[in-house]
């Protein structure tokens, strides 16, 4: 078993249990031993706030570790392949579309292995190192494949990846070129992650980013909130339309926007952090926390996923209670879409906007539609939607809707019989 | 009716660091009542005040999920093996 390490993050006061308050060292633990609650990082905000300045912050590299005192792992020989700094890009075509006013997106397709999942891997890693393991696993369903294996031998750590058996082509060649071990398991997400957490128990020495370290990888989403308040000039947006897989990500985002009113970096302090609306999106085909919101419930039951959004087709989703709360509390909603839709969302952003987003950046765009024609996301509102992974890794899901134009013969008679250029001279 | 129980490492503390345990009973209920019975303080861990599973306890039952099944009340057959698995985990 790893141990704590001296080289650990300066301001990590410990882990903290979400549901019974329970402390506990900063080790490689993920669940309370007596409730079985999930773990959370405790800071010590004061002297972060004293450490920190938007100055100190803008020296800092072009990644996530430009926010490293907020983050529970150190900066210095971090496990890094340059994640995060992904560009906030303005998105007024796409917003005409949708009659809205001031819309964003960010575009995390520009990470390294082309999705947000790099944020969180680098930190996992980083604090895995440090508390000594050498193997990195995780169950996943594909973008987090790719990452850890990436991050794993960028670190020369050995891997192990659990995927689902069904998984696209395109994300277990991006996970195999990396030459950790990969094993594809006959079942769900949810089968695979049931697995991962019975194989943490048996392997004790593994850090599996998703599992055992769950509480330091879940933290690197935060830099999804910091970055894009940083981007609009240290201000806090209205609305953010965020995917739900387990319901992490969406929590942590809101978590961020908070943390840094808590250490004085955003303009407006916690006001401005507690007026941004949290809305949630996701697929009809595994839209568990999107039917508890609906009809009113404060737990989450599981669904067994069928959708071509695999990288959000998880059943039973640990974070989405609290994701529910998020939700709730600042006045948001969550919508979900069908698979057809969700192609839609796909051919819009990138006819648009010229970002290819996967699936689950299709779902993004068509729940942000939905909740815009339904007057929940308004147009008197500066919105960021969240578009969390490349549309490379899922060719399959608009490869039968796009292709040429026209296939002719190398002449311009030919050229001329097949596409009408009146509409192109100007 | 005999089955096989899995411990995750948390609970291990209670089962003299036993990974699998064996228990009896006729519901995956029964089961772990026994189990209470046989390792003291294991239901309290399991069970809130109101007597349900805790929300991030998960128990399967021969791979599956009992609450797809019939939750506590679902039957249980000899040599079974019921996992006991903490739902924190995922991101995916």
């Amino acid at each position: 078993m790893a141990t704590s390490s001296p080289t650990g993050a300066p301001y990590v006061q410990g882990l903290r249990c979400r549901e019974c308050g329970r402390a506990y060292p900063a080790e490689a633990l993920h669940i309370c031993e007596y409730c079985f609650g999930p773990l959370e990082v405790a800071y010590d905000y004061e002297a972060i706030a004293d450490a920190v300045s938007r100055e100190s912050v803008a020296a800092g590299p072009p990644t996530i570790w430009r926010y490293a005192p907020l983050l529970p792992a150190r900066a210095e020989g971090a496990v890094d392949l340059g994640a995060g700094w992904t560009p906030l890009v303005r998105a007024d075509r796409l917003a005409a579309e949708l009659g809205l006013g001031e819309l964003w997106i960010k575009n995390d397709t520009m990470n390294p292995t082309g999705s947000f999942k790099d944020r969180v891997t680098s930190v996992a890693l980083t604090k895995a190192r440090e508390l000594g393991f050498k193997v990195a696993a995780c169950a996943s369903t594909g973008n987090l494949a790719n990452s850890v294996a990436a991050h794993a031998a960028r670190a020369g750590m050995r891997s192990f990846v659990f995927i689902p058996h069904d998984l696209e082509q395109q994300k277990v060649v991006t996970t195999a070129v990396y030459g950790g071990n990969l094993i594809a398991i006959e079942g769900t997400y949810d089968d695979v992650n049931r697995l991962c957490a019975e194989l943490t128990s048996e392997h004790p020495s593994w850090a599996f980013v998703n599992v055992n370290v769950r509480t330091y990888y879940a933290e690197g989403s935060k830099t999804l909130a910091f970055e894009v308040a940083e981007q609009l000039g240290w201000r806090a947006p209205d609305h953010v339309v965020v995917p739900i897989a387990s319901g992490s990500q969406l929590t942590k985002i809101h978590k961020g926007f908070k943390e840094l009113a808590t250490v004085g970096l955003l303009e407006g302090g916690a006001d401005a952090a507690a007026a941004v609306r949290v809305s949630g999106a996701q697929a009809a085909g595994c839209a568990p926390v999107a039917a508890a919101f609906a009809e009113g419930h404060d737990f989450v039951r599981p669904v067994r996923p069928s959708t071509i959004a695999k990288s959000l087709a998880i059943g039973n989703p640990a974070d989405g209670p609290y994701a529910l709360d998020v939700v709730r509390s600042t006045g948001g909603a969550i919508g979900a879409v069908t698979d057809d839709e969700l192609v839609e969302g796909i051919l819009l952003l990138a006819r648009t906007e010229g970002i290819f987003a996967e699936t689950a950046g299709g779902v993004t765009v068509a729940t942000l539609a939905k909740l815009a024609a339904a007057g929940v996301v308004r147009r008197d509102e500066r919105v960021v939607a969240y578009i969390t992974g490349s549309g490379l890794k899922t060719l399959d899901a608009v490869a039968p809707r796009v292709g040429p134009t026209a296939t002719i013969k190398p002449s311009l008679e030919a050229f001329a019989a097949a596409v009408d250029t009146e509409d192109h001279e100007s | 009716m005999s089955v096989t129980v899995r411990i995750p490492t948390q609970l291990r503390t209670l089962t003299a660091g036993a990974g699998e345990v064996a228990a009896g009973g006729s519901t995956v209920g029964e089961v772990l009542k026994s189990l209470d019975a046989a390792h003291p303080g294991m239901g309290e861990r399991l069970f809130d005040d109101g007597g349900k599973l805790r929300r991030f306890v998960n128990v399967f039952l021969a791979d599956e999920d009992v609450r797809f099944l019939d939750g506590l009340e679902t039957a249980v057959t000899d040599g079974q093996t019921l996992s006991i698995i903490p739902a924190v985990a995922g991101g995916s």
